[in-house]
């Protein structure tokens, strides 16, 4: 996020939500959306193809067809520069590329947007005018931006609106990327990537390159790594032949479960370190039990850059270990083995066991945006949002106030394009996935939570009335759904926060995960996500056999 | 009789506000102290500030105030009445004191009036030494009536809600859940139904919760003063003095609530018997969801893996014959790679069957393998999965080990899904 959650709660005039179902993914920022509505009078604007919860307070909800973002950002810009209402200063002091922009959405009048969207022109020109008039406005959006062919061009999207308005770097406003796990962000931090070092520092600079050599004591890799996906694909062809997870379960969370179990089976060595015995563990040839949050000490950063502790409460179950202690063993064994041979005169060249606090010394050393975050001052209770460049730095709220970290910030046109996999005869209908309020990810630790396994048992997958009265199916009916690569059964939900054409499914649990559908081909170019968020499929009442 | 209580003390002691001027920062006397406080701050407030405490009950600082409950009454110089301090608000030149013999007495009178209708168990109660009706009741000295009036008996926990205990005996209708939900969560589950002694707290049109679209985050028991909203999960696990608090923060998703985990520590491992929100928390407060507040029993999980475990084929066969003979290692199960194991299996040993370790077999068969892949088809062969649900030291560790020992960038994680 580049701003706070408490700037965009308390301070925005308006708030726009696309892709993302606050209330159910980010239930706590969720009732600060919603207060912020009823408190204040923030506006809200609500643009997601599902009829979420959110949609039902909005002042005005967009009901875009799934996969036509661009389209919708780009005709509401159209009117914004028609009417003149973008921030002309701004663009003029803080920005470059305004001209490609104009001529790009000149294109999108909001008939052309609304052709392509499915949403009204009207609503098109009345969401331009709510953001005009209500500044600064706030833009959140999550996976549904995201997880797209077109996942970049998305944001980049998002980007351009906020500042034609003007919206970034003041308190209230920013492009706001909700992020999922509650240590997805400091994952990416920490070099957790296949192309950065930890603080984004990219492992293809010879300059950053060197200055982690010289660290490390050894000689390192300048080939950009494999993404998740792309890791799958390689073990599949015998290319990786080792593969270590840690804390995840792709057999429910990766797009095409049959292709990742079949990559799963390639493998030649698959380890596994995780709290339970989990799917993804059944393929598995070594597992290694590790300790829950509340069994160790550390960091998180949450999605709006701050660096919180995370403390030790309980001992682990049985011999389960901290991971820590686990990847520190296994580094240890590799040295004495001889598989790397660090430089014992390199700094932080060495394995010790040590206290999360000492490892974060290391990251201070190494990572400049972490350079300033030490336990002391987390300890005393400030609040750190990065970068925070050094140890009296207090830290970075709001980005790109002053400048963008390039400079100036660009516009960069982006054009729709339709959806990589498109509905046709065999498969008729969309499916878009998500997750809901009362289960997690792959749902390793909420269908283990006995409450939330209660009130939610079973998976469901939202039906269209339109559909359903088609099909002779009823609420609660069972309903198998197929894909070009594989089928689920599990029971409808017969409602209109679908549109006809449209249905939801989840993958929280195993059986019915909707990644036995989905598709991990279709990569956005840049960014690599899979196009989990639209998928051609075809319902059918189960039981009636025709697969 | 609290509902009556309430609703025939506010018409007895309906204010008058006298009129004073308007200064942007006030000064007011609070009990022969000068206090400066900002415009449009309630007495409560200002007092609080200066650190003189004055009692609340329906007061809480992140909800609106509604003065029902009449505990802060204040005496203020020049007013008629007594003036509830958490709805009123401060003026140039005020006088007030808080403990005058009239506020003291309305005070006492208001908890005999609570009492009367209250059931005699403490002893038992939850929230036995965190309760706010039982400390105002110790502070004032104020003992069990000689019961005469009518009271009320609501079956207790008539709801099925998996993580909400509702005991309307212990209702002081004091309505912090009322303006909890609608403030805090911003939906409207809770209110009150029927007058006088017949008020009753009830969830949309007297309907379990779940039905009437509460969305189970437990706001309301977070701000209830009594035990008459509680968390199902922490029933009987232990009260205040049994408990420790270990600040963390939520595993669940990236809003970062930090949120009190209450361990239970006699012997064992400790175990986490509630989470709460807390007042400093600085993205939640008390709030929370679901998830954070009622999901964290995944962590004592009786399926929680606690061995290592190795699949028999690359164990060296000798000593796994040995290990298992001597019950130092153990059969799990023969799983090939499609199937669980089955736990106690007692088939015989086939290449696949996992079995569970002591720690240095297992890290040592981990070593040795990635160890020779990569001299034999170097770094790019090996790839690695961190994780969004561990540490920024944990992540860090697996970055460099990846990179600085297997010597390759095929590190990710699923940031992407
Ligand atoms: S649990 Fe939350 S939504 Fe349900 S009644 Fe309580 S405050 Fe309202
Ligand atoms: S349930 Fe608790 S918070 Fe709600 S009115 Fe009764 S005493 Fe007050
Ligand atoms: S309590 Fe809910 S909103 Fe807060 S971090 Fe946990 S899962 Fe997210
Ligand atoms: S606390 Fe002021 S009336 Fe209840």
């Amino acid at each position: 996020m580049t701003n706070t959650i408490r700037d965009i709660t308390e301070q925005s005039r308006a708030i726009f939500v696309i892709g993302s179902n606050t209330t159910e993914q980010h239930p706590v920022i969720g009732i600060k959306v919603r207060r912020a509505k009823r408190r204040r009078g923030a506006k809200l604007i609500v643009a997601d193809p599902r009829r979420i919860d959110l949609a039902e307070i909005a002042d005005l909800y967009l009901r875009q067809r799934p996969g036509t973002d661009i389209a919708l950002l780009n005709g509401i810009m159209h009117v914004i520069l028609r009417e003149g209402w973008h921030d002309a200063d701004f663009i003029a002091r803080r920005t470059e590329g305004f001209e490609e922009l104009t001529a790009t959405v000149a294109r999108y009048t909001p008939e052309v947007a609304a052709e392509i969207t499915g949403v009204p022109a009207a609503d098109i020109e009345a969401a331009a005018r709510l953001l005009a008039e209500n500044r600064p406005a706030a833009l959140l959006y999550a996976m549904g931006i995201t997880q797209h062919k077109v996942g970049v061009a998305n944001v980049l999207a998002c980007a351009n609106l906020q500042m034609l308005l003007g919206n970034l770097g003041v308190p209230g406003g920013g492009v706001n990327p909700l992020r999922g796990q509650n240590n997805v962000q400091g994952a990416c931090d920490m070099g957790g990537l296949p192309n950065v070092y930890p603080g984004y520092q990219p492992v293809t600079s010879p300059e950053a390159r060197a200055k982690f050599e010289a660290a490390w004591g050894v000689p390192l890799s300048d080939r950009v790594g494999l993404t998740v996906t792309e890791m799958f694909d390689a073990a599949e062809r015998g290319r990786v032949r080792c593969l270590y997870i840690v804390g995840e379960n792709p057999m429910t969370s990766d797009p095409d479960l049959r292709h990742v179990q079949h990559a799963l089976e390639q493998t030649e060595f698959v380890v596994l370190q995780e709290l339970f015995f989990s799917e993804t563990a059944a393929y598995a040839d070594v597992i290694l039990p590790a300790a829950s949050f509340a069994e160790k000490e550390g960091t998180v950063t949450n999605t709006e850059r701050r660096v919180q502790r995370v403390r030790k409460a309980v001992e682990p179950p049985g011999e389960a270990r901290a991971d820590s202690w686990i990847i520190t063993e296994l580094a240890q064994r590799l040295i004495a083995l001889g598989a790397a041979t660090p430089d014992p005169a390199a700094p932080w060249s060495a394995w010790p066991h040590r206290p999360a606090e000492a490892i974060m010394a290391e990251i201070n050393a190494l990572t400049p945006s972490y350079a300033g975050i030490t336990y002391r001052r987390l300890e005393a209770g400030e609040p750190l949002h990065w970068p925070v460049p050094n140890e009296s730095h207090p830290g970075t709220p709001i980005l790109h106030r002053e400048r963008f970290t390039r400079g100036l910030g660009r516009f960069v046109a982006v054009d729709y394009v339709p959806p990589a996999e498109l509905p046709d005869e065999q498969y008729p209908l969309i499916m878009t996935t998500g997750r809901v309020l009362y289960h997690w990810h792959g749902g390793e630790m909420s269908r283990r939570a006995q409450g939330l396994l209660a009130v939610y048992p079973e998976a469901l997958v939202e039906v269209s009335p339109t559909d359903a009265q088609r099909l002779g199916i009823g609420d609660g009916d069972p309903v198998r759904l197929v894909s070009r690569r594989g089928a689920i059964e599990a029971k409808a939900w017969v409602t209109d926060r679908v549109n006809r054409g449209l249905v939801f499914a989840t993958f929280h649990f195993p059986e019915q995960a909707a990644n036995w559908l989905t598709s991990g081909e279709h990569l956005d170019p840049t960014a690599k996500i899979p196009a989990l968020k639209v998928t051609a499929v075809r319902l059918e009442r189960a039981g009636d056999g025709n697969r | 009789m609290a509902g009556l209580t309430i609703g025939f003390l506010r018409r007895a002691c309906e204010t008058e506000r006298t009129e004073h001027e308007v200064s942007p920062m006030p000064t007011l006397t609070i009990n022969g102290q000068r206090v400066v406080a900002p415009e449009g701050a309630t007495i409560l407030e200002a007092a609080r500030a200066a650190g003189i405490a004055i009692p609340t009950l329906c007061h809480h600082p992140d909800l609106s105030n509604v003065g029902a409950c009449r505990m802060c009454v204040v005496t203020v110089e020049k007013a008629r009445g007594l003036q509830t301090a958490c709805t009123t608000p401060v003026a140039e030149g005020m006088v007030v004191h808080t403990h005058s013999a009239d506020a003291v007495a309305t005070r006492r009178f208001v908890l005999e009036m609570l009492l009367s209708d209250h059931p005699n168990a403490c002893m038992t109660c939850e929230v036995n030494g965190a309760c706010e009706l039982q400390d105002l009741v110790y502070e004032y000295g104020v003992a069990w009536p000689q019961h005469k009036g009518s009271r009320h008996t609501y079956p207790v926990d008539p709801d099925p809600n998996p993580f909400i205990v509702i005991d309307r005996n212990k209702c002081i209708l004091c309505g912090r859940c009322v303006r909890a939900c609608a403030e805090i969560q911003n939906r409207d589950i809770w209110s009150f139904a029927f007058r006088g002694f017949e008020t009753k707290l009830v969830a949309g049109a007297d309907q379990p919760l779940l039905e009437a679209g509460c969305e189970s985050c437990g706001q309301c028991v977070a701000y209830c003063p009594t035990g008459a909203l509680f968390d199902r999960m922490s029933v009987g696990k232990g009260r205040i003095g049994q408990v420790t608090r270990v600040r963390t923060v939520c595993s669940y998703c990236g809003v970062g609530c930090q949120i009190d985990l209450h361990v239970r520590r006699d012997g064992g491992r400790g175990r986490i018997v509630r989470v709460t929100g807390a007042a400093d928390a600085p993205v939640n407060g008390l709030a929370l969801c679901v998830k954070g507040r009622y999901g964290y029993d995944y962590v004592h999980s009786p399926e929680r893996l606690t061995r290592p475990l190795v699949r028999a084929k690359w164990l060296d066969p000798d000593e796994l014959a040995q290990r298992v003979g001597d019950n130092r290692w153990s059969v799990i199960g023969d799983a090939d790679k499609r199937r669980s194991p089955v736990t106690g299996h007692d088939s015989p040993i086939s290449p696949d069957t996992f079995i569970a370790v002591d720690w240095d077999t297992a890290l040592d068969v981990v070593a040795r393998k990635l160890a020779a892949e990569k001299a034999a088809h170097g770094g790019d062969s090996f790839a690695m999965l961190a994780s969004a649900k561990c540490t920024n030291e944990e992540n860090f560790l697996f970055a460099k080990f990846a990179r600085q020992l297997m010597t390759t960038n095929n590190i990710d994680h699923c940031a992407r899904l």
